[in-house]
Formats: C-alpha cells, sequence, structure tokens
C-alpha cells in the first residue's frame, strides 16, 4: 500500500479550498535505467474526489504530472466539518484513499 | 430590473448548464483516454478527445512561472470564469506527450485548479476548456525551463 495522502480542505466563506499531497513515483516512461532500458511508466491515471461521499471531481492524469503530485481544487457549499475524501489509481491497479474533515 | 439582455444572458447560462449536467453520466465513468495522453499536439489530444477546433479565449487563464528553475516540478493553474465548463485540460505543447492532465468539472466544484507537471524544455503551457455547448476555447502561457524533468 502507498503512503498516505496529507489533504488540507480549508473553508472560506461556502467555498473550499481543498490541497492534495500525493505520494507517488511518477515514473514518466521516458527515462532509463544503468543499462539503457527504459523504466515503463508508471503513474496516477485517475484521481476522484468525493464531498459528504457524492463524487465532485474526477481527474485523469498523464505520466507528466511531477512526482508526489499535488493537486488543489474548489468545492462549492462545503461547511466547516464536511468530508472530503480523495481517491487515485495507478496505472498499474494500485489505489488508495484518504479522507480529511473541513476547517 | 431585469433586462431583455440580462434574461438573454441569463437563459444562456442555464442552457448550458443543462447540457453540462446532460453530459455528467458520460464521463463519471469515464475510462482512462490513452489514446489523448499518447498525442503528440494540442490538435491530437483534441481529436482524441473528441473535441472541436480551439478557440482562443480571455475568459480561460493558465498560470504559472515565467522561469522553471526546475522542469520536473513546474506549478501550473488553469481556470475560467464561464459557467458550463465540461472538462478542463492541461498541455505542454513541447513534452513526449503533449497532455498532461483532465479535471472533469461538476457544479459542485469551481474550474479552477492547481498541479504540478514535468516539462522537457522550454515550451508553451496551454489550458483549454471544453464547454458543454461543445465550445472549444483556450489560452496559453510561455514556460522557460532551465532544467529539463523528462529524461536524463
Amino acid at each position: 500500500m502507498a503512503d498516505p495522502m496529507r489533504i488540507r480542505a480549508q473553508v472560506a466563506g461556502d467555498k473550499a479550498t481543498v490541497r492534495v499531497l500525493m505520494a507517488h513515483e511518477m515514473e514518466s516512461g521516458q527515462r532509463k535505467d544503468a543499462a539503457g532500458n527504459l523504466v515503463p511508466a508508471w503513474h496516477i491515471a485517475e484521481v476522484t474526489a468525493t464531498h459528504n461521499g457524492k463524487p465532485v471531481l474526477t481527474a485523469e492524469w498523464g505520466p507528466a504530472v511531477s512526482k508526489n503530485p499535488f493537486l488543489q481544487f474548489v468545492v462549492k457549499g462545503a461547511k466547516a466539518g464536511d468530508k472530503i475524501a480523495v481517491t487515485w489509481k495507478d496505472n498499474k491497479g494500485d489505489t488508495r484513499t484518504d479522507e480529511a474533515t473541513a476547517s | 430590473m431585469q433586462t431583455r439582455r440580462k434574461t438573454l444572458k441569463q437563459s444562456a447560462v442555464v442552457a448550458s448548464l443543462l447540457a453540462a449536467s446532460g453530459m455528467f453520466p458520460q464521463f463519471a465513468f469515464a475510462a482512462f483516454n490513452k489514446a489523448a495522453f499518447d498525442a503528440k499536439t494540442l490538435a491530437e489530444v483534441l481529436k482524441a478527445m473528441g473535441a472541436g477546433a480551439p478557440v482562443e479565449s480571455k475568459d480561460v487563464t493558465i498560470g504559472g512561472p515565467d522561469i522553471a528553475e526546475n522542469g520536473a516540478v513546474v506549478p501550473l493553474t488553469a481556470s475560467t470564469s464561464l459557467p458550463g465548463v465540461k472538462q478542463i485540460l492541461i498541455l505542454v505543447e513541447k513534452n513526449p506527450s503533449a497532455l498532461i492532465a483532465v479535471f472533469n468539472v461538476t457544479d459542485s466544484v469551481e474550474a479552477n485548479f492547481a498541479t504540478r507537471a514535468k516539462m522537457g524544455q522550454s515550451s508553451d503551457v496551454f489550458a483549454v476548456a471544453i464547454m458543454g455547448d461543445g465550445k472549444v476555447l483556450f489560452a496559453k502561457k510561455e514556460v522557460k525551463v532551465t532544467l529539463g524533468g523528462c529524461g536524463g
């Protein structure tokens, strides 16, 4: 299992700014190892975010997103105490979900 | 007072929202679009996404540094103030594959995203907004990279 994500959801008015830091290698598939073989791509392919269990955002990512990816988005109609959960799935089928409470 | 102009504008907004919500089930279960992520140019990406010809727009903004010292971590933001956005795309023109990320926008999130991308060399970066009514709007910005982040 991959390392946990760091999620922070900050409420301002009726919106919450969510910042997510995921722990992932994000291998681009362009790099070569010491023997000159291509290192196969290994990256987060799908990201979904839910607000109190309701899906609000889905994203598809390519290998060109940075290592240990950062994502920021704004959820409308969020209040303090709401649950924001983020799930990612990489191209090897590994997946991880983490949840944070908006404050 | 409700002028005719305002009424027209609002009905356009509602229409585009309807279109956007009508599209929702389609992308809720969207599979990873491999063709789009393999495409090399902006035009190829849009073709793979099934979108039309792009038009430059002031309502779409792309943010990023003018000069990025480290191409492995380039902070980029893409946003639009327009209602009825279906998808926001971030692209880097001169990367081995141009498409960085696709965000499927719903009514519950603002069309405003920030992430970090890898860039192989100095290039134009694009934010593309695919609207619910099929319009494709984009903004571009040049980012100079001192140290590339793709090969090695």
